[in-house]
């Protein structure tokens, strides 16, 4: 099937019902328990540092793990699969020197995804997962020196316009997702837009933030409102939040979001809190009761889950909202909408 | 800004960070001195612009360093980042350094097709692949462009450039047609001011949805040197461009003048010029402004001359003139000075503060003056309690408290600005406030008080239920042996109400009615004291006791029996009106507020600030007419906030149902009903005893029903204030959402007369004649004198599915929340008209309970505040 006709069905199927978007990767990956030497593989062996920990390396030295999750979540009734390419960039893999190698780790995760999704047997939409990178744009990490920055715009967006360029061959969608300092994600837009300029190519993206903690803001200080004037000139094909928080408190930010935003919503909030050992122990029925309740107010198109979340996680949550309508797009009218930390509006 | 244009939207955008503008800002940044340049940012922020302009463009300065270190330091300020950027730069690299650094939405200032269309393209592109708005110069390849000609030319092809060929939003283009200097003596300058204002009209009516802005001091450029005839200038072309579609300009807004303010001589003059009104306007003007040659303008004058005296006078004049510029540098100059920190607060801010309350007591002082008072107090406290707890830390001391009080709205009500001004009130005489906010049940008062080891409780409340909460407050207040002094205010509150039923109640302690906030202070001083409690307890009680006798003593006046009241209901001999376009109910959304401004009766607003008088007179007043002002400029600076920002977002239910009259009720097609009172009094002429049932027809007549409301946002946007200290801010907008929330209702009113019920299309009424209701048809609400019984609203809101619909639902005490909201009944009869329903007697109460599905005794208790006789009398009678 072509990604047109694909993203025109799964269009065609949004406007009835509310899509299923696949659980957590790193959740699911970690429960094989791979050693460095699974990590290293036969390839890298001999590599002058320790590659553990490094997910997606495995799409080169695992990859039949990789898929194999993947199906599982495909198996649970997930519509969407996220690539394992969170951190496939030249700034992610610095830190295991492999930055020569992300834009191969970028093309053979998408791989994985795009293999399981043909067997799927019925449309399943593959997302070029982009992570925030490591590196903040907005913020110093040297508390002395709040005007410096680790990174430069066009560092990271070179780096963001290197991975898009490997995974676009075999996507559907770019996912720019667990976004804690909106210019980075605005360097990632600008650099699909370059993409799209310089190729002529139309991928939708989707675009999902984080509000990281009760100050409901995201790590760069900016409301769930001034966040979405932010990246609204992406004309996302979704928008939303992921991570960082379990449903219950991630409820009020996207029910904001949801008010205003011109397009369909997407959410994927943790199961639940991190208990002392950093584990998540929400049970899938736990997240699908609320999940269904947000489904019944009318407040999202599309619904998985982050951190935590396992396919039988995305089965519970897919059963809880089946039959239930999706929420409606809202036309706001048009204004002048601009944002710093917050948002501000001036009617036409 | 200039009063008369407030009702058009504008956006000041601080332009103090720009080197070409400052020159302090560009010493500042020559300098590298970032810190005190980022100081001026944070100012423009705090004083109130809404976008601040940073420009860079300096010949010594590498453009793209300086914003790019600039704006990366504002990252990491949140008081300044909070506000959008306009990145403005004549270089396309330093605006392109700009859009790297900003999260947010920003503004570039700006682009234009003097390079042609493919630079043009090439920028534009840029600006929306990084996601902001821009500003468009009015420059093309043959130049700038000075008539109103060139100016819409230019623009209407940047216009279609931009929408048709690059999908660019037109609501984000702000077009700049340049503002040029007048009065340079060239004549071929004369009219550039004219051609400004014809230009913004031509761009907003031809090129929807896109902005106006430009650099307001270019105007009066030949004018450099004479303040006073700048800042004229500026007043008046705002003046005029505002309402020709100037939306946004680069201003220092605390320099600009109120228009009717100007001198009228020096205002024509420069208006003949602004508007090219005379050959000879630029000579006349250039001999008039001889004569401010060399002033700075009257009001900084005054400032400085206060700042002379000692500092004891200065944080007075301070704290009586509600200036907050200079009370921490001052406190601190009394802190080093006194013993301990605390001496401070004791000496030199509580004489003036007693000076504020001596002036408020007098008369001479108001209430918004006294709330900005308190502003400044609470800064100089602010900065003094660091001090206070680390001594009271090394010497272990207690905190000084004139003594504490419970404050609270009752159960079931939502209105709280009387509370709130109370709470600023005595606050800042030295009491300690616990404001336990709206709706609170009595065992939460009572608790807190008990906990807190108050020293007395403070019940407000605005809705006639909630009198009836406040006598179980003073009941369990007895039974549970809290003896504590309980004061009682509100709109409702009276004291006869408190004499009769409050204070009965509650025989153990003082209750007193307090009629306004002024007199808080007073009533809780005395509280305070055992002896003046005493006496104070003591007086309050005869005079309640007079109230008491004179109320029971006399006979009750007569009423007449229902029955016969009937006989006497009203009949019209006009037809009904014709039935409504729909019926069911419809919602709307997505008002605006301009418009709305526009139906607002400000008289009720001056009310709450316990300001009386009618509007606009009440600015001339001689007694408040100052407080007035100062408060009506203060509102619209607000309200310019509020409509640019669109802070609220009102929204309205309507419906209309085929319903007819039935004896007393009015009988609806969907099998609700709804039920009236009737007066009872003897009337000497031939007048009927009117109920609202008799402006129904029989059989085929129509009722509608609404419900509007401001919305949630302004009690949040109020406690946001709040929370910075600015209570008086908060106030204000929490007052203005109730004027918003009343002018819903006007112009939902008339929308269904004209249009959606349309049985008055072609109505013509300007404001002042709908503030006097001079329209057919009544939108009674239960709860007022029409009809009294607020339990009414439950049909009304079931019907209009309000709380679904818009967001709006009812109280136990059926108040609606959020607290900005209306509702009521439609009546389109001609003959129909608003009248008090008065005192009823048992007979209709008994009636009206078996219509209702009541007991008697439930229906006395909703109908409380109407009763023609005491429900408890019989029982003491019996008794007895």
């Amino acid at each position: 099937m072509s990604r047109q006709d694909l993203i025109s069905q799964l269009e065609t199927k949004a406007k009835e019902e509310i899509l299923i978007l696949d659980g957590a990767m790193g959740t699911m990956l970690q429960k094989y328990d791979f050693s460095e030497e699974q990590f290293r593989g036969d390839r890298f062996v001999d590599w002058e540092s320790p590659v553990k920990g490094n997910n997606d390396l495995l799409n080169l030295t695992q990859p039949d793990a990789v898929t194999k999750v993947h199906e599982q979540f495909i198996e649970a009734g997930a519509d969407l699969i996220e690539t394992n390419t969170f951190s496939a960039t030249v700034i992610g893999q610095a830190d295991y020197n492999m930055q020569d190698l992300a834009p191969e780790i970028a093309e053979e995760g998408v791989k994985c995804a795009r293999k399981a999704a043909d067997k799927a047997g019925r449309p399943v939409g593959v997302l070029g997962a982009i992570g925030p990178t490591n590196k903040t744009l907005s913020l110093s990490p040297d508390v002395n020196n709040p005007g410096y920055r680790e990174v430069t715009f066009d560092d990271v967006r070179e780096a963001y316009l290197q991975q898009a360029k490997a995974m676009a061959p075999h996507i559907d969608f770019f996912l720019i997702e667990t976004i804690f300092d909106t210019l980075n994600a605005k360097a990632a837009i600008k650099a699909l837009m370059d993409l799209r300029a310089e190729t002529g190519e139309e991928i939708p993206v989707i675009i999902s933030g984080t509000i990281t903690d009760a100050s409901g803001r995201t790590l760069s200080g900016q409301t769930a409102e001034a966040f979405w004037y932010s990246i609204r000139h992406a004309k996302p094909w979704a928008v939303g939040l992921n991570c960082a928080l379990g449903a219950k408190m991630m409820r009020p930010h996207i029910a904001a979001i949801s008010k205003i935003a011109d397009t369909r919503v997407i959410s994927y909030p943790n199961a639940g809190l991190p208990n002392e050992f950093g584990e998540y122990d929400e049970l899938p029925e736990q997240t699908a009761s609320q999940l269904e309740e947000w489904a019944k107010s009318g407040l999202v198109n599309i619904l998985g889950g982050c951190c935590g979340t396992t396919p039988p996680h995305i089965a519970a949550i897919a059963k809880a909202v089946k039959g239930k309508p999706p929420r409606q797009i809202p036309e706001p009218p048009r204004a002048m909408r601009l944002s710093g930390l917050e948002p501000f509006q001036l009617a036409s | 800004m200039t009063e008369n244009t407030a009702s058009q939207v504008f956006i000041n955008i601080g332009e103090r960070t720009n080197v070409t503008g400052s020159a302090k800002f560009r010493n500042l940044i020559k300098a590298g001195d970032y810190d005190t340049a980022l100081d001026v940012a944070r100012q423009q922020v705090e004083n109130g612009a809404q976008i601040i302009d940073v420009n860079m463009d300096e010949g010594m300065l590498d453009g793209v360093e300086a914003m790019t270190t600039f704006l990366n330091l504002i990252a990491a300020e949140p008081d300044i980042s909070r506000v959008p950027i306009m990145i403005d730069s004549s270089k396309w690299e330093v605006i392109e350094a700009g859009l790297k650094c900003v999260q947010g939405k920003a503004i570039v200032n700006s682009i234009s097709l003097k390079e042609g269309e493919e630079q043009f393209f090439e920028q534009a592109r840029k600006i929306q692949s990084y996601g902001a708005a821009t500003v468009v110069m009015a420059f093309d390849e043959e130049g700038q462009a000075d008539t109103a000609e060139r100016k819409i030319e230019i623009c209407t092809r940047a216009y279609k450039l931009l929408t048709e060929k690059l999908d660019f939003p037109p609501e984000d283009i702000v077009f700049d047609p340049n503002i040029f200097a007048v009065a340079t003596g060239i004549e071929e300058h004369n009219n550039y001011a004219v051609d400004f204002i014809e230009a913004c009209k031509a761009i907003r009516a031809n090129l929807p949805h896109c902005h106006i802005s430009g650099g307001l001091s270019n105007v009066s450029f030949s004018f450099r040197g004479n303040e006073i005839v700048r800042r004229a200038m500026h007043s008046v072309f705002l003046y005029h461009a505002i309402p020709a579609g100037l939306d946004m300009a680069i201003v220092n807004a605390g320099q600009l003048d109120i228009y009717d303010n100007i001198d009228p001589e020096l205002r024509e003059a420069v208006e003949d010029v602004i508007l090219n009104r005379r050959d000879d306007a630029t000579e006349r003007l250039l001999d008039l402004a001889e004569q401010y040659r060399g002033q700075k303008g009257e009001v900084k004058k005054k400032d400085m001359s206060w700042r002379e005296q000692p500092v004891e006078k200065r944080l007075e004049h301070a704290l009586v003139h509600g200036i907050t510029e200079f009370v921490v540098e001052d406190t601190e100059e009394c802190r080093q000075r006194a013993e301990r920190p605390l001496h401070v607060i004791e000496g030199p801010l509580m004489d003036g503060m007693n000076v504020v309350g001596d002036l408020f007591g007098a008369g001479k002082m108001f209430l918004p003056q006294v709330v900005k008072s308190a502003r400044v107090m609470k800064a100089a406290v602010a900065h003094l309690t660091p001090f206070i707890e680390e001594e009271q830390k090394e010497l272990g001391l207690d905190k000084v408290s004139n003594g504490k009080v419970v404050l609270a709205t009752v159960k079931g009500d939502v209105h709280d600005i009387g509370k709130n001004i109370v709470s600023v009130v005595l606050g800042c005489n030295g009491y300690d406030i616990i404001d336990l906010g709206v709706m609170v049940p009595a065992e939460k008062i009572l608790e807190t008080a008990i906990e807190e080891n108050a020293d007395m409780i403070g019940l407000s409340g605005l809705i006639t239920p909630s009198l009836d909460e406040m006598v179980f407050v003073a009941a369990e207040m007895q039974r549970q042996n809290i003896h504590l002094p309980l004061l009682i205010g509100g709109a409702t509150t009276s004291p006869a109400h408190t004499a009769v039923k409050i204070d009965p109640a509650f025989p153990a302690a003082p209750v007193i009615h307090v009629s306004d906030a002024s007199r808080a202070v007073g009533v809780v001083s005395a509280m305070m004291n055992s002896e003046e409690r005493e006496t104070m307890w003591g007086t309050t009680k005869a005079r309640y006791d007079r109230i008491r006798e004179s109320r029971s003593g006399g006979p009750p006046t007569p009423r007449l029996p229902i029955e016969e009241a009937r006989q006497k209901d009203f009949k019209s001999t006009e037809p009904s009106a014709p039935a409504p376009s729909f019926t069911g109910v419809k919602t709307f959304e997505d008002f605006d507020l301009n418009e709305l401004k526009e139906y607002i009766d400000w008289t009720p607003y001056f009310m709450s600030w316990d300001l009386a008088g009618r509007y606009p007179q009440i600015l001339e007043d001689e007694k408040v007419g100052e407080a007035a002002s100062d408060l009506w400029r203060d509102t619209q600076t607000m309200l310019q906030r509020l409509l640019g920002e669109a802070w609220f977002k009102p929204k309205a239910v309507i419906g209309f149902w085929g319903a007819e009259r039935t004896g007393d009720d009015i009988k609806l097609e969907t099998g609700d009903t709804l039920h009236t009172i009737r007066q009872q009094m003897v009337k000497n002429n031939e007048k009927p005893n009117f109920a609202l049932a008799d402006f129904l027809a029989e059989s085929d007549d129509h009722i509608g029903a609404f419900c509007v409301t401001a919305g949630p946002e302004a009690d949040e946007i109020s406690k946001k204030f709040k929370e910075d200290g600015d209570d008086y801010s908060g106030i204000m907008v929490q007052a203005l959402a109730d004027r918003f929330a009343e002018a819903m209702a006007e112009y939902m009113h008339e929308k269904v007369r004209k249009e959606l019920w349309g049985y008055a299309s072609d109505e013509t009424l300007e404001n002042d004649e709908l503030i006097k209701e001079k329209y057919q048809g009544i939108r009674p609400a239960p709860g007022y004198p029409a009809q009294p019984d607020h339990t009414e609203k439950e049909t009304i809101f079931k019907l209009l599915d309000a709380e679904k619909n818009i967001g709006v639902s009812l109280t136990t005490s059926f108040a609606m929340s959020p607290a900005p909201s209306v509702s009521g009944l439609y009546f389109a009869h001609p003959d129909s008209a608003y009248f008090a329903v008065g005192r009823i007697e048992r007979d209709q109460v008994e009636d009206y309970a078996r219509r209702k599905g009541w007991d008697t005794r439930t229906a006395e208790r909703w109908l409380a505040p109407i009763l023609n006789y005491d429900p408890f009398a019989v029982s003491t009678d019996e008794a007895a």
